[in-house]
């Protein structure tokens, strides 16, 4: 098992970022299905939080004290167990059985059968009212612990989703940051196409959420935002991360049709390749 | 606790029971947290929220997002009730009951009131008929539909201390007191007022008080009659039920729910393959409510003692 290191150095964590495309690709192609497109947009995001920002105890997953991420957009899972196998939640081995019969790695995320998983996600658009019960709780607790949570942008076409931001902003939960994989895509086409759910920023604004706008790809920004996004009281806040969908290799970027598609062996190939890791 | 006691025989709204409950677990226990949908006035959870403002969170008229906090609330160890009327509860926020409660097996207690035809007044589009249905169907809940305002009073303590999802069933209408002074209520037990040689009725919820009644009728008819309040759902007491069905030759189950998928639907399901038996199911006849007074309500949809006994009667002069 791996232990946990954690760096705001920028060169470490997209050095991390490279190692968790590498191992989704990998983990995909084995499955043989899966969603490649979504787990890659958001690797830098999820991987910032996981390596640098959130406290944490891989080997105490329940650590009362610990900040949690819920993966609101659950078919992110491939994500979602990398991050905690490469940060030591469990055998980096077990990637190896995603969505196999009888798996802890289900094909969306379950609380039930993995550790570190706080609670099973996969039908959109309900991420973000529970982590805004478990802010609440930890307010009620005077618990200094925060709650991150990752949504997709087509998921935020759910209407639970601005009850949910509703209640955040009412109650002034400022323990909670929402980050938005803005990758443009959802699984019929382009969401300006399928249903358009521009303007967003101001949206959130509307909502009395602090926004922050940022590319989602670059660490350094993703890495800023998130400590900004500790220093804002009195509201909650939303990172709007602009990123590109499959993004790191480029037969995948900007693809539609690699939203719900796994990686052929052929094309694992090549993205192994694009991504440094020869030979392998 | 005392109050238990002097509480049993009062003729009160379960879901005034409720809210009495409700308060009095605040003040016992920190871990209690109550969540409404803008209704807090009608559930009885206002009580709570009065002497509790720090733990009550009203969500607005937002179900879906209700059941999404109070389950995010669990995960950081509250115990929370949340509370709305019966079909937007289930109804309205199923999937969200089905993805974050039950499949993560969340501590969340659903009570939810005004099921049920007794609503009354404000018709079809409020009266709950097939909530039962829709959480019992769910792996991991419990069901539970209270007799009275005792009963209540209990039920509202023993999930607070039970760990899991549950689904609590209250109405609108008062309703007569039928439990004895030295009832118990336990998850998954139901009360056997008398086991009877000829017919059983197994009822929940208001229609127990009906099937008392029409128990009285039948045996100065002749007919041995006996009564089981199966107050939990999910799991049904099978031993209770079997024992009924063995020593009788009619099983007749009274709900004031959809004869499908309820009390109705759970004991046939069981008994068909257990201990078949004939069983006649009391209910509503796959159809919506309407509006009216609640007792004109429960003659015209066919929820009356009378009913009872005449579904027994027929089946006995065959």
């Amino acid at each position: 098992m791996t232990t946990l290191t954690q760096s705001r150095d920028i060169g470490f964590l997209k050095e991390q970022a490279r190692l968790v495309r590498i191992e989704i690709l990998k983990m995909l192609t084995l499955a043989g299905s899966g969603h490649t497109g979504g787990s890659l947009s958001a690797a830098d995001i999820v991987t910032a939080l996981y390596f640098y920002k959130m406290r944490h105890k891989p080997e105490y997953p329940k650590w009362p004290e610990r900040d949690r991420f819920i993966l609101s957009k659950g078919h992110a899972a491939p994500l979602l167990y990398t991050v905690l196998a490469l940060t030591g939640y469990f055998d980096k081995s077990l990637l190896s059985t995603l969505r196999k019969t009888g798996s802890p790695l289900q094909g969306h995320p379950s609380s039930k059968m993995l550790q570190g998983v706080e609670v099973s996600t996969g039908s959109l658009g309900q991420g973000l009212s529970i982590a805004n019960g478990i802010a609440l709780g930890l307010r009620l607790d005077n618990s200094r612990a925060r709650v991150y949570c990752l949504l997709g942008d087509g998921e935020i076409q759910e209407g639970q989703v601005w009850e949910a931001a509703m209640t955040a902003g009412h109650y002034a939960i400022d323990n909670l940051c929402a980050i938005v994989d803005l990758n443009e895509l959802q699984i019929d086409g382009r969401c300006e196409d399928v249903m358009k759910i521009t303007p967003v920023p101001a949206k959130w604004n509307a909502f009395n959420w602090h926004v922050f706008e940022i590319d989602g790809n670059n660490m350094e920004e993703v890495v800023t935002a998130l400590d900004e996004a500790e220093k804002i009281k009195g509201k909650p806040s939303v990172i709007l991360a602009k990123t590109v969908k499959g993004k790191g290799v480029s037969i995948f970027e900007g693809k539609v049709e690699y939203h719900g598609l796994a990686p052929t062996k052929e094309e694992l190939e090549i993205a192994l390749k694009e991504l440094g890791e020869h030979g392998k | 606790m005392a109050s238990r006691e002097e509480k049993c025989g009062q003729d009160i709204a379960t879901r005034d029971a409720y809210g009495a409950a409700l308060a009095e677990l605040g003040k016992r226990n920190s871990r209690i947290v109550v969540l409404d949908a803008d209704l807090s006035g009608s559930t009885k959870t206002a009580k709570f929220a009065k002497a509790f403002p720090d733990r009550f969170f009203n969500m607005g008229i937002s179900e879906q997002d209700m059941i999404g906090t109070a389950g995010g609330l669990s995960l950081t160890g509250k115990i929370p009730f949340a509370s709305t009327f019966a079909i937007f509860e289930t109804g309205r926020a199923w999937e969200q009951i089905r993805q974050t409660i039950c499949y993560s097996r969340l501590n969340v207690k659903l009570v939810a009131t005004h099921a049920g035809i007794t609503v009354g007044e404000d018709g079809a589009s409020h009266q709950a008929l097939e909530d039962v249905a829709l959480m019992r169907v769910l792996p991991n809940m419990v069901v539970i539909v209270p007799s009275d305002g005792f009963e209540t009073r209990q039920v509202i303590d023993a999930i607070a201390e039970y760990e899991g999802p549950v689904y609590v069933r209250l109405g609108r209408a008062k309703v007569p007191a039928v439990m004895p002074p030295d009832y118990k209520f336990e998850i998954g037990k139901a009360y056997k007022f008398r086991i009877g040689s000829d017919v059983n009725i197994i009822a929940s919820g208001i229609m127990v008080s009906a099937a008392l009644q029409a128990k009285e009728i039948l045996i100065k008819e002749g007919i041995d009659v006996g009564v089981i309040n199966m107050s939990t759902i999910k799991p049904l007491d099978t031993q209770a039920l079997l024992e009924a069905a063995k020593n009788s030759n009619l099983i007749i189950t009274a709900e004031e729910h959809s004869i499908i998928g309820g009390l109705g639907g759970a004991v046939s399901e069981f008994l068909s393959e257990n201990h078949p038996i004939t069983v006649k199911r009391i209910g509503i006849k796959d159809t919506f409510g309407g509006s009216g007074k609640p007792d004109e309500l429960l003659k015209l949809y066919g929820l009356t003692a009378e009913d009872i006994v005449k579904t027994v009667t027929e089946f006995m002069s065959k």
